[in-house]
């Protein structure tokens, strides 16, 4: 079982080498620049550019492989949901009909449907391969630090670097205890009824609780014996300190959000692109 | 010593926990000065953790309760200060070093309390660089807690209180999680500090003879929250006190006195290389030469057999090579090796848990490769280090229940059985007890009684014995010789020497994933190659035989071990436990 909640590997190129509060506001502004814009062209070229970036950053296929896989079942059920539950919301945003073919009266494709659910499915395209870039190239001790640093507290900054630290030791404990478990017979296999096996999976979160509690125990001893929670703020050790590539990945991303505004405001005059009209 | 003012300073001291309704520790009076190195024993459940919490703060500014009498640390009283002043002053390094880790490298960790004070980043790297180069972490500053060892967790640990420039250094029981070479490396670490830097340095431990490697300048002895004794070792260890209150006094001063020399601190027998050893030279001769020949065991019939056990998780490390040996029935048997040797891997393949590579497992003649966990448990039990990792039901009756249950077996057999395995382990009257009033030697049992429904006929224990003071270890050896004596074959996976020399004739040795040992404990800690190579130490009996000439200083090591054997048997049956005391104590329980 993986016991690490993902891999980093640590890279030396461009993006890796970004301090992770870059990395973290570059998400967050390419990501609000999709999802604010319904223009399928800008979205398109945010895709092209996202998947550039992820070339960029030497991330291997087979590190995104299975959460791609999930990602794509994803897009596909909710774009088939979408459309029985709404097959004419394209025609309500656009305000025209162009009918394509007929499945059934309510079921009409049109274009302006198939225009706005594939806008859609181009937005998770290419927000999702931001997300995985910034969960796999930023040190996990950078997380914090980062966090931190666009304001949020630095206790829960921090509440999240110790699940961090202590995710490996749950895993290992659990194996531990569901191994002696099954050495009094539990079966925790597919040949137990699900019902039955839910029951025996009881027994072992029940020891795996108790003994993660005596260790919160001693953490928060740790913890306050070295003065945490002294002062308002703290400073972090991890934090990578911000460099002239770290503003210029900033600056290209608010050219991108800028640019789409732009299209927004003077070239559509709203958040839709209209070729229909 | 004492010149100035006294730095920690206790009068008259109480303290009560709000939860308890005695109090915890009585009437200390106790003065601690700058620069001095003192060593606190005393039984688990005695007080000596909650005066270590009293020292660094945590009582009364974590733990509340009531307070009697006067603390000054300092020159201040708690009233005048805060937790984050005192841990300025004083820097506490838990026993339990992994749990402590906080960060999710080692320079984070180290950096923790620097980043709290909001020292910039720059000074932080300084600092961190400087500190573990002093504990010799320097090139291991972005390790993971999971890449690094147990000792080097506790440098670690260190580092990251001495990069505030405390006054004193706390050690709360650091030979705990610890195999001997390390633990020896780790107090000639402290002593190294102690001198150097002028740091006064307090250690809490009850592995008296461990800690005594390295001088120390006095031993306060606490006993049910009072201060019994305060002495210098060498004073110390010349009085009875130790053994009296249930604590383990060094084995070379027993065998000393059960030679019948009286000790005085002429002698300088606080340490083994101060002790004189000419004036004990000819008693101890005599006392070799009184006792009988040594008695011949027969062997028992071979039970399990591993032949060319190899295993291996990746393609790049074999964990176990070439394993190969022989337990025969009605064994006690030790595999010990440092972290990482294999150990606890071997016993995961023999209890079916990991399937080797290559090789095979045979009980009684007859392979059990082929067999799934669940038939190998009715042959073999399997018993965690930490009971609560083991515990899943609250009452003691139900838990033992657990396996048979599960097996569908008639409510009357359950019943039988489970009375019966109660019974052996002398829980039968507290069977309707919830677990939760069970001490850790008590749970311990319960965990045994679980295994014992299924009659195994060998029990594989993982360090039945870690963290527990001598009384408690002496409990649940006891114990499972008793079930040894009932002819279940017991192997225990450990890196304690006492209980591999006193308990397991025949010790596996195992170093990188095979097996460089198999032969009596004694020969293997007497043998200082295998000792080195393992992590072990030499026996300190075996270094006084050397020392005081005697022509087979092995020989006198086993005299010694059936001696005290005949010594425990005279004095009866180890004492049944009573309703738990220790875990009640919220500071003391381990």
């Amino acid at each position: 079982m993986k016991s690490k909640l993902f891999d980093y590997i640590e890279r030396d190129n461009f993006i890796f080498n970004l301090s992770g509060v870059t990395k973290l506001l570059c998400f967050l502004i390419l990501t609000f620049t999709v999802m604010f814009s319904y223009d399928a062209r800008v979205i398109f070229l945010v895709l092209i550019f996202s998947f550039a970036i992820l070339r960029v950053s030497e991330i291997r296929f087979s590190q995104i492989r299975i959460m791609l896989y999930y990602v794509l079942v994803f897009i596909a059920i909710n774009f088939i949901l979408t459309f029985v539950f709404s097959p004419k919301y394209g025609v309500e945003i656009y305000g025209t009909e162009h009918d394509l073919f007929r499945i059934t009266e309510r079921y009409t494709v049109t274009a302006e449907q198939l225009l706005y659910q594939g806008t859609k499915v181009l937005k998770y395209l290419s927000v999702i391969p931001l997300g995985m870039l910034f969960l796999l190239t930023t040190n996990p001790s950078e997380f914090a630090a980062s966090l931190s640093s666009i304001g949020i507290s630095y206790k829960a900054s921090f509440a999240l670097a110790l699940t961090l630290r202590y995710f490996p030791d749950m895993i290992r404990d659990y194996n531990d205890i569901a191994l002696a478990q099954q050495a009094r017979g539990l079966d925790l296999s597919k040949k137990e009824k699900l019902g039955k096996r839910l029951k025996n999976m009881m027994n072992i979160f029940v020891p795996l609780i108790f003994s993660s509690l005596e260790r919160v125990d001693v953490v928060s001893n740790a913890m306050d014996l070295r003065g945490f929670g002294k002062h308002k703020k703290r400073t972090w050790y991890a934090y990578k300190p911000l460099v002239k590539n770290d503003y210029l990945a900033l600056a290209i991303s608010i050219a991108i959000l800028a640019g789409s505004l732009a299209m927004t405001f003077f070239v559509n005059h709203g958040r839709f692109w209209n070729p229909f009209i | 010593m004492p010149q100035t003012e006294p730095l920690i300073s206790f009068r008259n001291f109480s303290f009560q926990y709000f939860s308890q309704a005695e109090p915890t520790l009585h009437d200390i009076t106790l003065d601690i000065y700058p620069g001095e190195k003192i060593l606190i024993v005393g039984p688990s459940g005695c007080g000596k953790s909650t005066l270590a919490h009293c020292i660094n703060g945590l009582i009364p500014y974590s733990y509340k309760g009531t307070i009697t009498g006067e603390l000054t640390v300092d020159g201040k009283t708690p009233e005048e200060g805060s937790l984050f002043e005192r841990s300025r002053l004083i820097g506490t390094v838990l026993q339990d070093s992994d749990a402590q880790f906080v960060g999710l490298t080692a320079g984070e960790d180290i950096a923790f309390s620097l980043e709290n004070d909001r020292r910039p980043q720059a000074e932080m790297k300084e600092t961190v660089q400087r500190v573990a180069d002093l504990v010799g972490m320097g090139t291991h500053l972005s390790s993971s807690p999971s890449e690094i060892s147990g000792g080097q967790k506790q440098r670690v640990a260190l580092a990251g209180v001495m990069v505030d420039d405390v006054k004193v250094l706390l050690f709360d029981e650091p030979l705990a999680n610890l195999d001997p070479l390390t633990g020896k490396t780790a107090i000639d670490l402290i002593d190294r500090i102690h001198r150097e830097y002028q740091k006064t340095v307090i250690i809490i431990e009850h592995r008296i003879e461990d800690v005594l490697y390295r001088h120390v300048d006095r031993v306060i002895v606490i006993s049910d929250g009072r201060i019994v004794s305060d002495s210098t070792p060498d004073e110390l260890v010349c009085t009875n006190t130790l053994r009296s209150l249930g604590n383990r006094e060094p084995l070379y001063v027993t065998a000393v006195k059960y030679a019948g020399v009286t000790l005085t601190p002429e002698m300088h027998p606080g340490y083994l290389d101060t002790l004189d050893v000419d004036a004990v030279k000819g008693p101890l001769a005599d006392w070799y030469n009184a006792q009988p020949p040594l008695p011949e065991k027969e062997p028992g019939e071979v039970l399990l057999s591993i032949r060319d056990l190899d295993f291996q998780y990746t393609k790049k490390r074999k964990l176990l090579q070439d394993i190969g040996f022989d337990i025969r029935s009605g064994e006690m048997v030790s595999i010990v090796g440092t972290n990482g040797a294999g150990k606890s891997t071997l016993a995961k393949v023999i209890c079916g848990f990991m399937k080797q590579d290559k090789g095979d497992i045979l009980f009684k003649g007859e392979s059990i490769t082929g067999w799934t966990i669940k038939e190998r448990s009715f042959k073999i039990g399997y018993v965690m280090q930490n009971p609560n990792q083991m515990i899943s039901k609250s009452m003691i009756f139900d838990e033992v229940a657990l396996g048979l249950k599960i097996r569908n077996l008639p409510e009357d057999t359950i019943r039988e059985k489970v009375e019966h395995a109660l019974k052996i382990c002398g829980l039968y009257p507290m069977r309707n007890w919830p677990i939760s009033a069970l001490s850790f030697g008590q749970k311990k049992r319960v965990t045994i009684a679980s295994m014992l429904v299924m009659d195994p006929e060998i029990l594989i224990l993982d360090e039945p014995t870690a963290g527990q003071d001598y009384r408690h270890y002496t409990d649940i050896m006891e114990f499972l010789r008793e079930l040894n004596a009932r002819g279940i074959t017991i192997i225990m996976i450990t890196h304690d020497m006492h209980l591999m020399l006193e308990y397991t004739p025949h010790a596996i040795v195992l170093a990188g994933g095979r097996k460089i040992g198999d032969d009596s404990a004694v020969a293997i800690l007497t043998d200082e190659d295998m000792a080195s190579r393992a992590n072990l130490k030499l026996t300190s009996l075996y270094e006084l035989a050397t020392r005081a000439g005697l022509p087979d200083p092995q020989a006198f090591v086993r005299q010694f071990i059936r001696y005290e054997e005949e010594r425990r048997a005279k004095e009866g049956a180890p004492t049944q436990p009573g309703p738990g005391t220790a875990d009640t104590a919220p500071s003391d329980a381990q």
